[in-house]
């Protein structure tokens, strides 16, 4: 299935009624050496583009917003202890957690890559 | 806006694809391959630094006929020849205009080393508190300066430059050849780490920088890396940790203030040493990985006590670490205190002084 992506940075990927979300790759390469990731707690449910998360890096503090509304059902917990997980594959390794419970139409307010890619390049 | 100032390194830095940004302006390389990984290096191997933003004066003269005794909170006659002091340009408040450091070149000589932003303003400030304003120019605009810092600096620059260096003491410097020229190699720096300062004629820097670089034990690297080099000490950074509103002795640096001679501002400090200070720096560490940083607020028992002055996280220590200014009550080793910011919340501790005590600097 293909990622989408919003205009803050954060990329998700929907396999069944699932989502796995993350920050893109471009996001992790601006921020810098990441040093701590506030996950979510599971449970929580949050509506889309609102904040769902946080990240730090040495150089900054930002917010991450749910590119689509959701239920989280899992997190990253190895994050937790190495948050350079982000750095060596935001949209692999790096992802912050998974959402359940959404609503595809939704994907429909995001980029896919190809749009992300050209909105990059406007940046 | 102000127009930019580059040092002569700029292009080099954007051949190493340094991130640029501007900084007291200048525009300053932030990070080259990383800030953690360039802290790492220095922290290990040697890291180069480029610090030709700072500036420089040259005090010529006796040091008391020409009234430069009186400019600063240490006493300059004192210096032994081939020293250096840290120390303050105060105003009349005790406020601290800058820190700075001055190289006793000579028995009638002095080089004034200042902060980058507030260079023009120290110059100006120096100058209308001596009693001979001819002595002092300002040569920041044909000195280079590169910072050599690391474990095995000593060994490198040995090499590179002969064995006279090996033998230099902690903040003293010798007047050497290099590259066929005059310059100046110091024992002093900001990381924790054994390292040197070398000013050089502007127009050799580049060659020097180049030269260094082909050491594969030398890493260039940026202020970012810097910044959380001289916070894991605790030293202060001035703009964040020291400004014209604080006093050194409210910023815990009392030791570089001599009030047994004269100084502008020293009526400020006697009156702050009988009232006591209404603020006291503190060194906190944070239970997470979370970085406190400048501005955000310091609570004591759910009260405002206080601001972080500066924060980042420690790569050494694996957590957020911070200095900050807080009310007395609030400053005792071991306090806790909460660390707030909109919505960012994070518990603390009081703690001493360096939070980093592995560094080479003494060896």
């Amino acid at each position: 299935m293909a990622k989408f992506y919003t205009k803050e940075h954060e990329w998700v990927e929907m396999a069944g009624a699932q989502a796995t979300v993350g920050i893109s790759e471009h996001a992790a390469h601006e921020l810098g050496d990441i040093t701590f990731v506030e996950l979510p707690k599971i449970g929580k449910s949050v509506k889309q583009f609102e904040a769902l998360a946080a990240i730090e890096s040495v150089k900054a503090a930002s917010d991450i917003y749910a590119p689509v509304s959701g239920k989280v059902a899992e997190v990253n917990q190895a994050l937790d202890e190495a948050p350079e997980l982000v750095n060596q594959g935001a949209e692999l390794q790096g992802w912050i957690c998974k959402l359940e419970g959404v609503n595809e139409a939704e994907l429909g307010a995001l980029m896919d890559a190809a749009a992300y890619d050209e909105y990059l390049k406007g940046l | 806006m102000e127009e930019l100032k580059a040092t002569p390194l700029c292009a080099d830095h954007e051949n190493l694809k340094a991130l640029m940004a501007p900084f007291g302006g200048w525009l300053m390389p932030i990070q080259y391959s990383g800030i953690i990984a360039e802290h790492k290096w220095c922290r290990e191997q040697a890291a180069l630094f480029d610090i030709c933003h700072m500036g420089e004066f040259l005090c010529k003269g006796d040091p008391v006929a020409n009234g430069l005794e009186d400019v600063f909170t240490f006493s300059v006659k004192s210096i032994p020849v081939g020293r250096s002091r840290y120390g303050f340009l105060l105003n009349d408040a005790g406020g601290v205009i800058d820190d700075l450091i001055v190289f006793r070149l000579g028995e009638d000589e002095a080089m004034i080393v200042v902060n980058a932003a507030t260079s023009d303003n120290d110059f100006a400030v120096i100058r209308s508190r001596l009693k001979d304003p001819a002595a002092l120019t300002d040569i920041s605009a044909r000195t280079g300066k590169v910072d050599v810092q690391g474990p095995l600096s000593r060994e490198i620059m040995v090499q590179h430059f002969g064995p006279a260096i090996r033998d230099i003491p902690f903040f003293k410097f010798i007047r050497t050849s290099i590259l066929g020229i005059d310059a100046i190699v110091s024992r002093t720096g900001y990381t924790g780490e054994l390292g040197y300062e070398i000013f050089i004629s502007a127009d050799k820097v580049v060659e020097l920088w180049r030269l260094l670089l082909e050491d594969p034990r030398v890493a260039p690297a940026g202020l970012g890396a810097r910044d959380l080099l001289r916070l894991e000490m605790g030293y202060s950074l001035y703009g964040n940790d020291l400004d014209e509103t604080i006093t050194p002795l409210t910023a815990g640096l009392s030791t570089f203030v001599n009030m047994n001679k004269e100084f502008v501002g020293k009526p400020a400090l006697e009156r702050e040493m009988g009232q006591g200070s209404p603020r006291m720096k503190v060194a906190f560490k944070v239970d997470s990985r979370r970085a406190p940083r400048h501005f955000y607020q310091i609570l004591h028992d759910g009260e405002e006590v206080g601001l972080v002055t500066s924060g980042a996280f420690s790569p050494m220590l694996s957590c957020g670490i911070g200095l900050g200014l807080v009310r007395p009550e609030a400053a005792a080793l071991g306090t806790r205190l909460t660390i707030r910011h909109e919505k960012v919340e994070m518990e603390a501790q009081v703690v001493e002084l360096p939070f980093y005590a592995g560094g080479s600097l003494r060896s």
